[in-house]
């Protein structure tokens, strides 16, 4: 137990370590040799704890009272800076959630103890591993980012000290959330992930920054308070508080449901759900690696880690029914809404609410098969995805934009950032990568749910995703002729994390059945007390081989042919006009430029009108789910 | 027994499937002159002009295209062997995604913009016809139990009779992937130009042959998909998939001659009503039963 | 292929007329195309001028070898009437080496077909050639 406590106490060590550190050089030596820390410390925790989840017994009144003075400081934080900024609905809800946890803790907690407090799992390996490994990589990648990003900001104050604490303060919370037994624990830790966001996203202080970061605030505000409520829900009708009583007691008791509800609530909102979406996308303002760390790898896993951990109490109820529709009509209106971006990281950000609603509706669906896909995908989003804003994020700092539109030719100017990015797209996409996998196992196990909602939203939602991403891909592949090479000052941090994450991905897709036997199938097995037959059709052997051919065939085919023609290379055609490929002869011989740009549809697509669908369905949805449980309607 | 069976017939798809593809595409050519009041050419005119393509001067756009055609070809040839081979349905599905988005990525790649826009217009004609065949998969999961395609035709009884709404979707949605008119927006087979033929460009010689190849296999594939539906595991089920299949390919050049080319609207919205409206009700009556 | 440099229209209509039912020229596996990287046969009518010439150069040297150059009607073959006008250049073999000459004002569609079909002929010779030549580009 002493090495789960020292992997959760070492990131805010260095934390604690980097607030203090002015110097650059120093702050490096820190960073990476905390990284480092973590990265061995979640790996040997992973390795000793692998196949024995167990409970520890750890309790004690002190950590739970520094908690709660903790949070009443948090609390009146929230309620200054609302009001300091204007922004009274922050200042609202802060002090609605104030009053609830002080009443909590003084009615309803009393001789509620949780013996308890900490257990590992394989599922909570898994997200260990997740947010040590790739949360370390993003944080050792924002050494090299933070550089250029002050250099480019050189106006404004230095606040990069407070930035690392914020990040590796991040982490240690993350390790909280996963690893706590204890809600009340587990609440805590959710909190500190929502005010580290808070200060991140609001990072460089401008007013659009400042206005996403308070939209963030108080819609996870919302998701912390749906928390707090299920706690005294659970704590006023059942007397225990944590996570493993709750598993195992009946989902069909009434309070149990309204509980398990408000909890997918919190989930929903911080994995950033309709119709709480917006918030993520408000997040895109803030530096990349935050984008990276916070808003695809690791903060907004922790929504469906709270809905993944719940899904053996979702299994065809209303919570279930909730957690599907949300998931499910989020995962096809955000890959539509993703069509008309043509701005790198909102695109990115579509993209990971589109996922996470996958997750969320295979968690929904409750059974183990769905839930096999609902991790892979967890896994394989966590690996692509950072590793996709960290190559937007290199991306924008030489060649000033983040716009698709001006990646056209990357191909040729950044070429092995461009393969980095496309081996992320693919990833996200395409057969026989990654995420493919996982949506084909998705795609099954909905079939069997037979929530017809369900199934259309994936079927439709796929063929969108096609559209989105090969259309980037295009971006990238298009070959510019008189493009220079300008990736020559990449810092060696960040080639150092975008490698491991390309190698990770790569390594993923080419292991996973072995990931998926050693860890999940046991998850599956102990959660659900279903051997791992039901997932024998997915993971059948003809095709799980045929899947990993493709994969080898994919990576090694490239090697001996790709680029080596002996073919002449001759301009494009261009009407018989052409001066050479992006320009040709107009009338009255004026030299005229080719500009070309993607097609957005924005009049089918348009993020408004999206948006108001979505957001009016899903709240129609979750209220009226939440009201039918607590009115007692059962189905 | 019946694996070797099988395993036969991805052989023949492999080895034959090109020769049938390009008879296919003869007898095309041949009808619709037919249909125009005309003799058309021999009918095998596209292997004369596939071999003619062979030796021609080899010139490409830039280095990278080459690759990009080649997976494309491979991976059209991988598609069609794993469906004829028997096995799953959705892994047929994925890797004609992957085939597809190299094609497009070979178009983009050579920085024209004309390929460029054939390439986006392909993108949407994917888009519109994805999901119909993603839920004939899904309907014949429900309907047998299984994604593969050896059980489906072992199955028994014809499936078309259940999966009639996704069968009615499907003979639309080949009028996209066969690049037929009214839908044939990106790289129609007709002796276009511009953004009509935008696609093909810049592709020339060998690359351009390996594309008519590819289609060869890709007609031969559909084709099959087509005749799966009436595959009940006899040798009646088998003669009567294979003649709809032929039915369907000539009602596809009557529909090429007698339509006019649509918007990529008009392609996208009525692919995904079709898809929505019979594959989608398809799937709720077969909840229903 | 077709291009039509300053023709005016007359050789056109007879070279679409090729296409129509009455004439069927894909009888002999042609079809018209748009695109120089595929084309084999570039059949050119009208004169060329100041303003095209280098858009025929262009797309001549676009086309793969082998390939056949078929300049159909008066005016494409030596400039036709329109020789001595201040813009024009005289036939298309002034800027590029032209195959067959289909003369007539407007060319016949038999002449064109003819003329197509002995470009044929040039191109199979051409082919023969090029492969001999070892591959030689």
């Amino acid at each position: 137990m002493n090495d789960i406590l020292f992997m959760m106490v070492v990131p805010f060590i260095a934390a604690c370590l980097l607030l203090v550190t002015k110097n650059d050089k120093a702050r490096t030596v820190i960073a990476e040799i905390a990284a480092a820390i973590i990265i061995l410390s979640s790996i040997w925790v992973a390795y000793s704890y692998l196949g024995e989840p167990q409970t520890f017994e750890f309790h004690s009144e002190t950590i739970d009272l520094l908690m709660f003075a903790a949070e009443v400081v948090l609390g009146l934080t929230i309620i200054y800076l609302g009001i300091k900024h204007k922004k009274y609905a922050a200042s609202v809800l802060g002090l609605v959630q104030l009053c609830m946890s002080v009443y909590f803790e003084f009615a309803l907690k009393e001789g509620i103890g949780v013996e308890n407090a900490l257990y590992i799992d394989d599922l909570s390996i898994i997200m260990v591993l997740i947010i040590g490994i790739i949360g370390s990589l993003i944080c050792v990648y924002a050494v090299g980012y933070m550089r250029d990003f002050q250099e480019h900001h050189k106006d404004e104050k230095d606040r990069r000290p407070w930035f690392f604490f914020l990040l590796y303060t991040f982490l240690s919370a993350m390790y909280g959330i996963v690893l706590s037994n204890d809600l009340v624990w587990m609440f805590f830790f959710w909190e500190i992930t929502t005010l580290c966001s808070f200060a991140l996203i609001g990072y460089t202080r401008t007013e659009e920054a400042i206005n996403n970061s308070f939209r963030q605030l108080i819609m996870n505000l919302i998701g912390g308070i749906a928390f707090l409520a299920a706690n005294m829900v659970l704590a006023y009708q059942y007397g225990f508080l944590d996570i493993q009583s709750l598993l195992a007691s009946d989902s069909d008791a009434q309070w149990i449901l309204v509980a398990v509800m408000l909890l997918c609530l919190a989930g929903i909102v911080k994995s950033a759900q309709m119709p709480f979406h917006t918030w993520l996308l408000g997040a895109m303002v803030a530096p990349t690696p935050t984008s990276a760390l916070l808003h695809s790898s690791t903060m907004v896993k922790a929504g469906v880690f709270m809905v993944l951990k719940l899904s053996p109490l979702l299994t065809g109820n209303l919570a279930g029914y909730m957690t599907m529709t949300v998931g499910g009509l989020t995962f096809l209106l955000a890959s539509m809404a993703a069509i008309s971006q043509s701005n790198a990281k909102r695109v990115l950000a579509y993209s990971t609410i589109a996922n996470l609603g996958l997750i969320v509706a295979c968690a929904g669906v409750g059974e183990p098969e769905a839930v096999w896909a609902g991790i892979m995908l967890m896994i394989f989003h966590a690996v692509t995805k950072s590793m996709m804003f960290l190559s937007v994020g290199t991306a924008e700092h030489h060649i000033g934009s983040r716009d698709i539109e001006d990646m056209d030719g990357l191909f040729v100017r950044m070429p092995k950032l461009a393969i980095v990015m496309m081996i992320g797209i693919a990833g996200m996409f395409l057969a026989p990568f990654g995420m493919l996998i996982s949506k084909w196992a998705a795609l099954t196990s909905f079939v069997d749910s037979e929530y017809i909602v369900l199934i259309a939203c994936i079927v439709f939602g796929s063929a969108v995703t096609s559209f989105y991403w090969t259309k980037w891909l295009g971006k990238l592949a298009c070959v510019v002729s008189d493009a220079g090479n300008c990736e020559e000052t990449v810092h060696k941090q960040e080639w150092f994390a975008l490698g491991c994450l390309g190698v990770l991905t790569i390594a993923l897709c080419l292991l996973y059945p072995v990931v998926s036997s050693e860890t999940i199938i046991p998850w599956l097995t102990d959660t659900f007390h279903s051997s791992g037959e039901e997932l024998i059709p997915l993971l059948e052997s003809n095709n799980m081989y045929i899947v990993i051919m493709m994969a080898i065939v994919l990576i090694l085919l490239p090697l001996p042919f790709f680029g080596r023609t002996k073919k002449r290379v001759v301009p494009n055609y261009m009407a018989g006009v052409g001066i050479d490929d992006q320009s040709y002869v107009g009338s009255m011989g004026a030299t005229v430029n080719v500009t070309l740009r993607n097609w957005y549809m924005n009049a089918w697509f348009g993020e408004d009108r999206i948006r108001k669908i979505g957001e009016a369905v899903t709240a129609v949805v979750i209220v009226a789910l939440i009201v039918a449980a607590v009115a007692g309607v059962s189905i | 027994m019946s694996e070797w069976i099988w395993i036969a017939m991805c052989i023949l798809f492999v080895v034959v499937g090109p020769l049938v593809g390009c008879v296919l595409a003869g007898i095309d050519r041949k009808i619709s002159a037919r249909m125009q009041n005309r003799v058309g050419p021999p009918l095998l005119q596209p292997l004369y002009d596939v071999k003619k393509f062979m030796a021609k001067e080899q010139i490409t756009p830039n280095k990278v295209q080459d690759f990009y055609v080649m997976v494309f070809l491979l991976f059209t040839i991988v598609t069609g062997a794993i469906f004829f081979a028997g096995m799953d349905l959705l892994l047929v599905i994925f890797s004609l995604t992957l085939a597809e988005t190299f094609l497009v990525l070979a178009a983009y790649s050579s920085g024209s913009v004309y390929s460029q826009i054939g390439a986006q217009r392909e993108l949407y004609v994917a888009m519109a016809f994805e999901p119909i065949i993603l839920i004939m998969a899904i309907c014949y999961y429900m309907h047998t139990g299984s994604f593969s395609v050896s059980d489906i035709v072992e199955n028994g009884s014809m499936s078309v009779v259940p999966l009639l709404g996704v069968f009615i979707a499907f003979i639309f949605g080949l009028t996209m992937k066969l690049r037929k008119s009214p839908f044939d927006l990106s790289l129609s087979h007709h002796a276009h130009q511009d953004i009509v033929r935008g696609m093909a460009t810049e592709f020339s010689g060998r690359t351009y042959a390996s594309l008519e190849v590819a289609h060869w296999y890709e007609s031969v594939m559909l084709l099959g998909m087509v005749a799966l539906f009436f595959a009940d595991g006899t040798w009646v089920g088998a003669v009567v998939g294979i003649v709809v299949a032929l039915l369907a390919w000539v009602l596809e050049i009557w529909i090429d001659n007698g339509f006019a080319r649509m918007t990529w609207q008009t392609a996208l919205k009525s692919g995904w009503i079709v898809g929505l409206v019979l594959g989608v009700g398809n799937v709720a009556v077969l909840l229903l039963i | 292929m077709h291009y039509d440099a300053s023709s005016c229209n007359g050789c056109d209509i007879e070279v679409l007329a090729c296409l129509t039912p009455v004439y069927d020229v894909e009888r002999f596996g042609v079809i018209n195309t748009g695109d120089p990287k595929q084309a084999d046969i570039f059949l050119i009518t009208g004169a060329v001028n100041d303003q095209n010439k280098e858009v025929v150069k262009q797309l001549y040297d676009q086309m793969p070898e082998p390939k056949v150059v078929v300049a159909v009607g008066v005016c494409a073959c030596s400039g036709g009437v329109f020789k001595d006008c201040y813009n024009i250049l005289g036939g298309v073999d002034k800027v590029i080496p032209v195959d067959v000459y289909v003369p007539g004002c407007a060319a016949r569609p038999e002449s064109i077909i003819d003329g197509v079909v002995k470009g044929l002929d040039i191109l199979e010779k051409k082919r023969l050639k090029l492969r001999e030549g070892g591959g030689k580009r």
